[in-house]
């Protein structure tokens, strides 16, 4: 153990590590992680936190709906912060529960579409052949479509609903992650541990997977935070456009579209706050994305 | 160049033709194809009668030829809610999806490009600061939300602007043009606007990435040896050799523009493709999707077989690779 360490501390830090170190070293991306934080806490505590469940219809009141914000409840005199939607729902409730929605598809759809997409981006490098051309023409024909069309696509024949968003984000993300497995792969495989490690008679499983993978990972995880970030407004689009959660179970998307109609009674906070989750969601995970971006490009290191 | 042509037209129809399969599949995997194709309100014989005739009572191989000549011939069927021909429907919006995805990226050039050329000559400015991290919020910002946020700035609280419909329009070509009125102007700025957002953060960081990469090149120190007033030198020398990956890149981004018009028009109510495929995903009027995704990917292709044959044009490098 205290040898292990010292030769830790001999390579002066681990690769891990110094990435940390790195990106500790942007404020913006820091602010970004530590909001990013707060609004997983945020989401993940919900149910303990909000005045009311908005997704139960048996605590809305009618009679509190569209009410500015800042105004009282009429039973328990608790404040609507940042007021009431069209069906009496708090709208802070209402939000911790939509991030919920939105965090849960976009983080839950980019890590399967990470799983489904490295292992056929491995496979492919690895077995070559007619599989990999076959694998690359058809991720290049998904990527060559804007994935709006793709989502419209798919869920014109799938149906709506949050399963099906989530099936299509699948469907659509793991071509991203496929493609640069496969090419990182491709160059690591021809590096001399690769070599040292077949020398050794290590099963070829265990070189794709113990060997190369480990060494494919940077890439991936920046392409994963970007991705997840594209899930999220992927998810809040197709949901407000009325393909997504169901109308009792508003996720930021919906809260946005029921808010439209309100709008032009000057009755703004509907649209205005739910959006508002979202960008600061958003623009978040970009911040660390692209930090990580920065920080884990061999190309941009020093 | 022919070889070239040729390699890449069949490439093109192999596309095509795989949507078409696919499409096909979606078809018939989903559903029977007779409710989707025929609809449920018509007796059995009728429904016979009409099994026969669309010929779902063949093998399925030999149907999907029958849809393949169907779409050649340009019929996909009869739209369900307009009772008319879904192909001839879509082709009658799409003009106003044109028109709304030109003046897009039309927008994004004449705002993008002078701001990056900014940025890039000045990179250390506090405007140019500004500007890179408004860009990064502008690829951050959920396009329907602005949309909203606009109508309510500039239609409800402002009242400048209209926030639906196109206007007026003129006829032009046998089409309906909303730019050519200014009431149809005002109409079609606020949605221009809001779909070309993500695309002026886009021709904003590529043009200042290409200007900080040209400053520094010999023959922009010679033209301004030269004695060339700054105003040439950026405009003659500096932004014709940044401009070739912008034109690119937005050729390549009108067809997602044209895609992305589907949130756009919904939200405008502009009376373009997008806004029917859209209500036709929600009374499952299945022709007129099936009409307007065939319709989209030969777009599509057909875009993507302009820039490349752009590229082959411009770029020697890409001759020199094609003719191994």
């Amino acid at each position: 153990m205290n040898a292990v360490s010292k030769t830790v501390r001999l390579q002066a830090q681990s690769p891990w590590r110094r990435v940390a170190v790195e990106f500790m070293s942007s404020p913006t991306a820091v602010i970004g992680l530590l909001v990013l934080l707060i609004i997983v806490l945020i989401a993940v505590l919900a149910p303990w936190i909000v005045v009311q469940n908005p997704y139960d219809l048996m605590q809305l009141n009618v009679l509190d709906a569209r009410l500015a914000p800042g105004s009282a409840n009429m039973d328990t005199g608790y404040t609507y912060w940042l007021g009431t939607d069209g069906q009496g729902r708090d709208l802070v409730s209402a939000i911790m529960y939509g991030l919920r929605i939105s965090l849960w598809v976009g983080i839950g759809s980019a890590l399967i579409a990470a799983v489904i997409g490295t292992l056929l981006g491995l496979v492919s490098a690895y077995v070559g052949g007619w599989l990999d051309a076959l694998l690359m023409r058809l991720v290049d024909l998904l990527l060559s479509f804007p994935v709006i069309l793709m989502a419209l696509m798919i869920l014109a024949w799938l149906g709506k609903g949050v399963g099906n968003v989530m099936l299509t984000l699948i469907l659509l993300e793991w071509a991203y992650y496929a493609r640069t497995a496969r090419g990182q792969a491709l160059t690591e495989s021809r590096r001399e541990y690769v070599d040292a490690a077949r020398g050794q008679g290590i099963g070829p499983w265990r070189i794709v997977v113990g060997h190369i993978l480990p060494n494919c990972l940077p890439p991936l995880i920046v392409i994963g935070a970007l991705q997840i970030a594209r899930a999220i407004t992927l998810e809040a689009t197709l949901s407000f456009l009325g393909l997504g959660v169901p109308v009792t179970e508003p996720s930021l998307g919906l809260l946005i579209a029921n808010g439209f109609q309100y709008m032009l009674s000057n009755e703004y906070w509907i649209s205005l706050f739910p959006g508002l989750a979202l960008l600061i969601t958003i623009v978040a995970i970009n911040l660390v994305g692209d930090r990580l971006r920065d920080v884990l490009n061999p190309r941009l290191q020093r | 160049m022919i070889g070239w042509t040729v390699r890449r037209l069949t490439q093109s129809m192999l596309v095509i033709l795989l949507m078409t399969l696919v499409v096909f599949i979606g078809l018939n995997a989903i559903g029977n194809p007779m409710d989707i194709l025929v609809g449920e309100d018509l007796n059995q014989a009728e429904r016979l009668q009409a099994i026969a005739h669309l010929g779902l009572d063949k093998p399925l191989w030999q149907q999907y030829l029958l849809f393949l000549q169907g779409a050649i011939h340009g019929n996909l069927g009869q739209s369900f809610v307009y009772h008319e021909d879904a192909m001839r429907l879509i082709l009658q919006r799409l003009p106003a999806t044109f028109e709304l995805a030109f003046s897009a990226l039309f927008l994004a050039v004449v705002i993008g490009v002078p701001l990056g050329m900014f940025a890039g000559t000045y990179p250390d400015h506090p405007l140019s600061r500004l500007m890179m991290a408004s860009s990064i919020v502008g690829f951050s910002l959920p396009a329907f939300w602005v949309a909203l946020m606009m109508i309510m700035l500039f239609s409800i609280k402002l009242g400048w602007l209209p926030a639906s419909g196109r206007g007026a329009t003129r006829e032009l070509l046998g089409v309906q043009w909303s730019w050519l009125t200014l009431d149809g102007l005002q109409h079609l700025l606020l949605p221009a606007l809001n779909l070309a957002l993500f695309k002026i953060s886009l021709v904003l960081r590529l043009t200042r990435a290409g200007v900080r990469e040209v400053l520094p090149q010999e023959f922009v120190k010679f033209a301004r040896a030269k004695g060339l007033s700054p105003m040439r030198v950026m405009c003659m020398h500096v932004m014709r050799n940044t401009m070739i990956p912008v034109v690119t890149v937005l050729a390549m981004e009108l067809g997602s523009t044209i895609a992305y018009a589907v949130v756009t028009e919904s939200i405008f109510s502009w009376p373009g493709a997008g806004k029917l495929i859209l209500d036709s995903i929600n009374t499952l009027d299945r022709p007129v999707v099936v009409a307007y995704l065939m319709v989209v990917v030969v777009i599509f292709v057909v875009l993507n077989l302009i820039v490349d044959g752009l590229y082959y044009l411009l770029d020697p490098r890409v001759r020199v690779e094609a003719s191994r």
